[in-house]
Formats: C-alpha cells, structure tokens, sequence
C-alpha cells in the first residue's frame, strides 16, 4: 500500500551504512580470527539485513502481521537448521 | 520526519485506473494490502527454499571445517566483494524507485528500474567471469579440478568437491531468482513508462521491489559463508 | 452495506424455491469458459475431476498390489515392477491425492463462502494453481505410463541418486511442480483469511473448517520449499554425477533424509488438518449441538502445525542419525499427539447428550474419528525408540499410516464431498446408497488393514514383493478386504455423478446447518451473496432454534475494522 516512506537522506544513510559494513565484514576476513570468523561475518550480516529489511522494505513501518509473517518465516527456519544440526553435531557420540 | 506520499482518504477519492480493482476487492486500498501481504508470504516460502540449502551447508560445515576453510579462501572475493556493493546499489536505486512511484515522478520512476534491471545485469556478468577464474582455478568438480593440490596441503579432496557443489548450486540458485527478478524490472520499466502506475496505484513496483530486496539479503549472506569462513591469504 | 446476518435458519421448506436465473454453473458455457475461469468455485470443481482421476489411478496400482499379494510367491508382477507399483500408489496418492484433495475441492469452493467474501484473494493465482498441478499430474502419469520410477515415494538417497535406472528426474520435476500448486494454494488461503473476511466475522467466530485450513496453508508455505530444493538436489546428483548426497565425496545419505523428512513429516498434518476440520463441521451439525472447546480445537489446529514441524526425524530412527537427536524427536513425537487427542475429545465431548442422526456424512465422520484414533494410538507405539526399531519397514508402518490416511484423512474427504454436495451442486444424493458405501468402505477397510498390524508385528516387510508362507493367510484377508474397499469407493462415484441429473433438488440448506456457506443459493450465484454477510454470533449456534440470533455480551460489533489482522 502506498503510505508514508522514508526521506530521501535516509536511505543514502542505510546505504552508506550498508557498504561501511560490507567492507568492514571484507576487511575483518584478513585478520586472523581463527574460530571466530563465521560468527563475525553472520554478525554484520544479519545487521546488514536489518538494514535492508527495516528500511528498503519498510518493515519499520509496516502492520503487526508483516512482522509476524517475517518472525514465522525465519522462527521455522532456525528449526530447520537447529533440528537438523543437532544430529550433526552429536553424531560422532554414537549412531543408532 | 518522513514524507507523506498518500493517505487513505486520497486513494478512497481517486478512481482507479480502469480494469485495476478486482471484483472482490472494497477499494483499491483493500487490494493493495493484500497484494503486499502476499509477497510477503512468498518471500517466507522463498526463506525456507534457501534455508534447505544453508542446513546441508551447515551440516557439512561441522563435519569438514578444514577443507571447508581451505576451499572458502580460494573462492574470487574480489569479484565477491564488488558484486556484493553492486548489488547493495541495486537495492538503493530499487527503493528509490517506489519513492518515485508514490510520487508520481515518471520520470525518474523509469530512470530507476531500469538503473535496478542493469545493475542486477552487471552482477550477473561479473557472476559469469568469477565461475570463467573458477574453472580456470581448478575448483570445478567434474570439469576441471586438481585433487592432488589438496592432498598436498592436507585437506581432503572430496569434502573440497562437497563445499563446491554447495557454492555452485546456492549461487546458482540466487542467480536465478536474480535474473527473474531483472526481468521483472525490465517489464515494469515498460509498463511504467506507459503510465501503468500511479501513486494510488502502483503495488507491482512495491511488491517486485520487496522480491528484488529479498534477492539482495539472500547474497549478503552468501558473502560472509561461502566466501569468508576462514582467515583470507588473497583477494582472489 | 446490506444487514443479512448470519446465521439464519430458514424454515424446512416443503418444496424447494425456484432456482435463481444465474448459478455459477450455468452463468457462462464452453470449454474456455472453465479452462479460464478464475471462480473459485468452478476452479474446485476442475480439481475435483483431476484429483478423482488420480485417486482411481493410484487405487489401481495398490489393486495390483494387493492381488499380487495373495501368494507368497507374488509372481504377479516381476519384483521392478512391483518396485515400480507401490513408488506410483505412493507417488500419486501422496502427492496427486491426499495433499491436495481438501484444500483444492472443498478449500477452494467454500473458504470464501464460510468468510462471506465474493473469491480468494487471488483468483488468477488460483487458477495458476490448477494448471501447475495439471502439469505435475500429467508428467507424473507419462512416468509411470512410460516405465515407471522404482526408488518408492520417498527417493531415498543413494539409490535415487546414482543407481536407479528410472526416471527419476521426471518424477521429481513432477512433484516439484505439483508443489508449486500447494504453494500457491496456501498464499491464497492465508492471504484470504486474514484480509477477507464478512464485516463481523472475528478470528473466533471461523467455522473449524476455517482454521484447519488455515493450519493447512502454513505447513504447505514452509514446508514444501524444503521438500523442492532437496529434490532439485538430487536431480544436480543424477545429472551432473557430483552431488552432495554421495557417500564417496564424506557426502551422507542422511542428510536427503532429514530435508526430506523436514517436508513429508509435516505433509501428514497437511494432509489430515483439512479432514478434521471437516469433521468439526460435520459433528455440530448432526448432533444439533455447538462445538465443545471451540477455542481448543482451533488452537490445536494451529498447534499440530507448529509441532507437526518438529518431529521428522521419527522416520529415521534405524538410518544412523545420532543416539541424541533420535532421544529428542522421540520426546517430541510424543507431544504431537496432544492436540490430535485435545480434538477427539472435544468431538466425543460434543456427541454427548446430542441429539444425533446417522446421516451419510455422520457415518463417515464417526468413522473417521474412530480408526483415526485407533491409527494415531499406533503412532504413539511407533513415537517409542524401542519398538520402532522392531517394526520399522515393516506393515506395521503400513496399517499404522493407512489407518489414518484411508481410515482417517479419506472417510473425512467422504464425509466433506457428500455433506457439501447438495451446496455444490443443487442435488440431493440418494441417502440409502449413502449410508451403504459408507458400512460397505468401513468393513472393507477393516478387513483390508487390521491384518496388516499383525503383519508387520510378526515381521512381513514392506516393499516386499515376495513374503515367507506363513504370513499368507492373512494377506489373502487383507486383499479380500480390499475388493470390499474398491466397492466402497466406486458406489459413490456411480451414484453422485447419477446425483447430477437425477438427484432430487436441494434447498439453500438441506441439514439446516449453520455457516454462511449455507445462506447463498444451491448451487451459489458466481459472486457467491447477493450482498455481503454481516456475522453477529459464532459458527455453530444449533442450540438457540431458527431465528434467534445471539450477541456477544456486551460486545458492540465493529462495522469495519474487519480487514485489521
């Protein structure tokens, strides 16, 4: 539906803020993390995403039920990848 | 403080464009909603289809950290990176053209979605060149790849060939959708530029801009877990 | 806006009113005139006709089955084809059948009646919907015409996806495809639910019906992307010979179990929420009684979809998945039960002390509850780590799913087909031939799957063409049970089609039921209302008599604001 979006200036903010962070997510792979690599790029990745889905989407200002369906989508994928890891990750204790 | 492009009571004012309420429909502000909750809806579908891909990554991921991290650090990340920021670009010129749309600004409505259409073009011709060093790199299995060259550096081939199948099908994957979506864009230029839209009306712009947003997230994810899992020794 | 309020009960009529001029039947004639259509309610009938042809199909097959099962050298067929047999009954009513059937039929032609809205929200879409599923029937019997798909319905990996020389990937696409029509389904029905309803009509006065298929659509939006992308994987197996299923590469056979699973498990509750729904309809009705614990069976609906999501790996307690995560999906499968049980209780419950009457649809939906229980209990038994590893890939699995999908999810489809009938067509069917099918379909089923519990408890197989001496006797009943079963299906198949020109003319309302469907012409005008319902009370008012209309106490309906959530 048409109704009120954000200014002009803000969506060159998010995507000044967009690029800062896809450099930043570049430049960290460079340093040695060790561990601690996947955990960071997810980090700024999911920020990313927040700032393509609240502002470029306009779920900021969307209805209680856009946010619901976008909570389910992502609720039913972590039990996707949360069910099916759990076998994963414990195989190695011992199989049926 | 943020513009108002329309309230509810203009679009109760304006006739619609003709043949565009459906019969079922109160007003066009009912349909529009709708027609935006559905995309919506498709974009939670479009979720779970890539979510199958990212669990069997992760799972293999768990099992073959190494030769996860060794393949990961030969992937082109240069080619990765400037994508990445056309295609962040792509999203802005995308957003700027529903701006258009809710205010009526033809002209640079159709400026836009082609600008989306052509950068969305560019990440697919670089995509094309990247899987070119690829396979001149050795890291397509079944095509050209070296299991020697991993054996040297400890690393087992075969979960090599794991990781690479994954990279080729989710890029694969995200291409398509990209390219469905540059042609949506193209045919909404068209239309635009015919006066399809107006600010009352103009859902199609609002919803394909939501899907080409989505397209969008979906890489910005790919970035940091195909590309950057371990410490980078090389650009590309 | 008009102020017709439901429900009204109109007075048992003597002789039926005239039919108004246009139904959505006879508004428009010619083959472009239905290939075309966007009403939902001629779009259900495309599905009906392709759904029961697919129905017949698969039945077919299992015929074949079953008749070569009557000795233990089952010589009927070669053990490929036998292979190829029950991967095509499977295929078929899995996919072709029992997913579909509710949703598309009686979804499609009464959620925007039961809402009072004039169509789904996207009727093209619907119709989009039709074709996609056309498309995936009509590839999926060239496969099994053309030679047929041997790896079973379930395309376990690496059998599927290296060894099998079928056509696997067309079967795939097939169903991939189909797919997309369930896909496309459930975005309408949410989207409809939740934007279209009648001025009046709140969360908590949708018919059951409503809500199951409400459930239905959010199993088949998350569920079935699962199931695509993995068979997609499989095809990138099969044709480029690099896959991430393939033993030789570290790949695990698992993990095509565990996205397949992810998919097929919650695909049951797909397959039998629509069926309960039907019979929360059907129940009030014919014990002239509200439904006991509205608010819980709608909640169940809704939480057998959430946790119908998390139990899948209860199919895969012998494939090698880890000793912890079969412990967890164990206790899981445990709890899924509860609000399947929460619904038999409150159906039972609102038996009691009914005023009840045995018609067709009754005797089905009875049926229903009862061999549905019976198969969900055996559920329960399979839930146990421990005897799972018994009985799995044996009949027991067999009767165990059979009881609810036959006796369960197809007695429903029976019940809903002949309760709603007169409303999509305008004719009686004839009630005697009625009540016999449905004795005749519950004695065959009974004959044809409780031997099949011993079976498999005395350790027969499944997929097995050929079988030890010993378990012939009883797979000689179970046979016999199935030509009874046949008979059942066919009787209602010669006698509602006779229906059509010959049945008697129905009323609006032949059961005097409640639910705005029952307010419109039968068969319904093409915009469904003459004007827009406005609701005042809740679904299943059958205690107050005809005429009264409750309020909500206190409550000051809100003309409007109906299009909130």
């Amino acid at each position: 539906m048409s109704g009120p979006t954000f200014q002009r200036k803000t969506y060159y903010y998010v995507f000044g803020a967009l690029i800062a962070l896809t450099v930043l997510t570049v430049g960290i792979s460079f340093l040695d993390l060790g561990q601690w690599h996947i955990a960071a790029g997810l980090t700024i990745a999911v920020c990313k995403a927040g700032f393509v889905i609240l502002f470029f989407m306009h779920l900021l200002h969307s209805r209680p039920l856009t946010w619901l369906i976008l909570g389910t989508g992502l609720f039913w994928l972590a039990i996707l990848l949360a069910l099916t890891l759990s076998d994963y990750v414990t195989r190695h204790l011992g199989a049926y | 403080m943020s513009e108002i492009a329309n309230t509810s009571s203009q679009s109760a004012q304006v006739a619609p464009p003709p043949g565009s309420l459906w019969h079922h429909f109160e007003n066009l502000e009912h349909q529009n909603e709708a027609t935006t909750l559905g995309m919506w809806v498709f974009l939670a579908t479009e979720l779970l289809i890539f979510g199958a891909l990212f669990a069997g990554y992760a799972a293999y991921r768990s099992w073959y950290p190494a030769a996860f991290e060794a393949a990961s650090g030969r992937l082109n990340l240069l080619i990765g990176g400037i994508n990445t920021v056309v295609l962040l670009t792509s999203s802005l010129t995308m957003v700027l053209a529903v701006r258009a749309a809710q205010l009526g600004s033809l002209r640079a409505l159709v400026t836009l979605l082609i600008l989306t259409s052509l950068l969305g073009t560019v990440f697919l011709a670089l995509k094309a060149v990247e899987y070119y060093t690829d396979y001149l790199d050795n890291l397509v299995p079944g095509l050209a790849f070296n299991p020697e060259e991993w054996r040297q550096v400890h690393v087992n081939p075969a979960h090599v060939q794991l990781f690479l199948v994954f990279y080729y099908v989710m890029t694969g994957l995200h291409a398509v959708h990209l390219t469905f979506g540059i042609v949506i864009m193209a045919v909404l230029a068209v239309m635009a530029w015919r006066r399809a839209f107006t600010p009352e009306h103009h859902t199609a712009v609002e919803m394909w801009g939501l899907y080409w947003h989505f397209v969008d997230i979906v890489w910005i994810f790919l970035l940091p877990l195909l590309y950057l899992i371990a410490t980078r020794k090389t650009l590309m | 806006m008009s102020t017709l309020t439901a429900p009204f009960r109109p007075q048992a009529l003597a002789t039926p009113p005239p039919e108004p001029k246009a139904n959505y039947l006879n508004v428009s004639y010619g083959v472009k005139s239905w290939l075309l259509t966007t009403d939902h309610k001629r779009i259900a009938l495309l599905y009906l006709v392709s759904v029961t042809l697919m129905f017949f199909v698969g039945g077919a097959a299992a015929t074949l089955i079953r008749v070569n099962l009557l000795t233990p050298a089952g010589s009927l067929v070669t053990a490929d084809t036998y292979n190829k047999l029950f991967s095509a009954h499977g295929i078929i009513m899995v996919f072709f059948f029992l997913v579909p059937v509710v949703p598309t039929v009686l979804g499609n032609f009464l959620l925007p009646m039961m809402i009072g809205a004039r169509d789904l929200a996207f009727p093209r879409l619907n119709l989009l919907s039709w074709y996609a599923y056309m498309a995936g029937a009509t590839l999926i019997l060239w496969v099994i015409f053309s030679g047929g798909v041997d790896t079973g319905w379930t395309f376990y990996t690496p059998f599927s996806s290296k060894s099998s020389h079928a056509s696997v990937i067309p079967a795939m696409l097939a169903i991939v495809i189909g797919g997309f029509s369930g896909i496309f389904t459930g975005l309408n029905f949410v989207v409809t639910v939740h934007r279209l309803r009648a001025p009046g009509l709140t969360w908590f006065r949708l018919p059951l019906f409503v809500w199951s298929l409400y459930a239905t659509s959010i199993i088949l939006l998350l569920a079935t992307p699962v199931l695509a992308m993995t068979l997609i994987l499989v095809a990138v197996e099969r044709v480029w010979g690099i896959g991430i299923f393939d033993p030789a590469l570290g790949g695990d056979p698992l993990l095509f179990q565990h996205l397949f699973w992810f998919y097929s498990h919650p695909a049951v509750y797909i397959m039998i929420l629509p069926g309960m729904g039907i019979v929360s309809e059907i129940i009030p009705c014919f014990s002239r009684k509200n439904i006991f614990g509205y608010k819980f069976v709608a909640f169940a609906s809704i939480g057998i979809a959430v946790l119908g999501f998390l139990v899948w790996a209860h199919h895969m307690f012998v494939a090698g998945q880890s000793r912890f995560a079969a412990m967890i999906f164990s206790f899981l499968s445990y709890l899924v039960a509860v609000p399947s049980a929460i619904k038999v209780f409150n159906w039972t419950a609102t038996l009691y002390k009914g005023s009840i009457t045995y018609h067709t649809p009754m005797l089905f939906a009875l049926g229903f509850i009862g061999l549905f229980t019976l198969g969900g209990l055996t559920g329960l038994m399979l839930a146990a780590l421990g005897l799972n590893v018994h009985v799995h890939d044996t009949y027991f699995i067999i009767a165990h799913f059979h009881f609810i999908m036959v006796g369960g999810m197809v007695m429903a489809y029976m019940a809903g087909l002949h309760y709603w009938w007169p409303k999509i067509t305008g004719r009686l069917y004839p009630e005697g031939w009625g009540r016999l099918a449905a004795l005749i379909v519950f004695i065959g089923f009974i004959l044809t799957f409780s031997p099949q519990f011993v079976l498999g408890y005395l350790g027969m197989p499944r997929r097995y063409h050929a079988y030890a001496q010993e378990f012939q006797v009883l797979n000689v009943l179970s046979t016999a049970g199935a030509s009874i079963l046949a008979v059942g299906y066919l009787l209602p198949l010669i006698y509602l089609i006779w229906s059509l020109r010959y049945g008697k003319k129905a009323g609006d309302n032949p059961w005097d039921a409640t639910g705005l469907e029952w307010q419109s012409p039968s068969p319904p005008p093409p915009d469904n209302f003459a004007e827009p319902p406005v609701v005042t009370c809740g679904p299943y008012e059958y205690a107050l008599g005809p005429g009264v209309r409750s309020q909500e106490s206190g409550v000051k309906i809100p003309e409007t604001e109906v299009h909130n959530v």
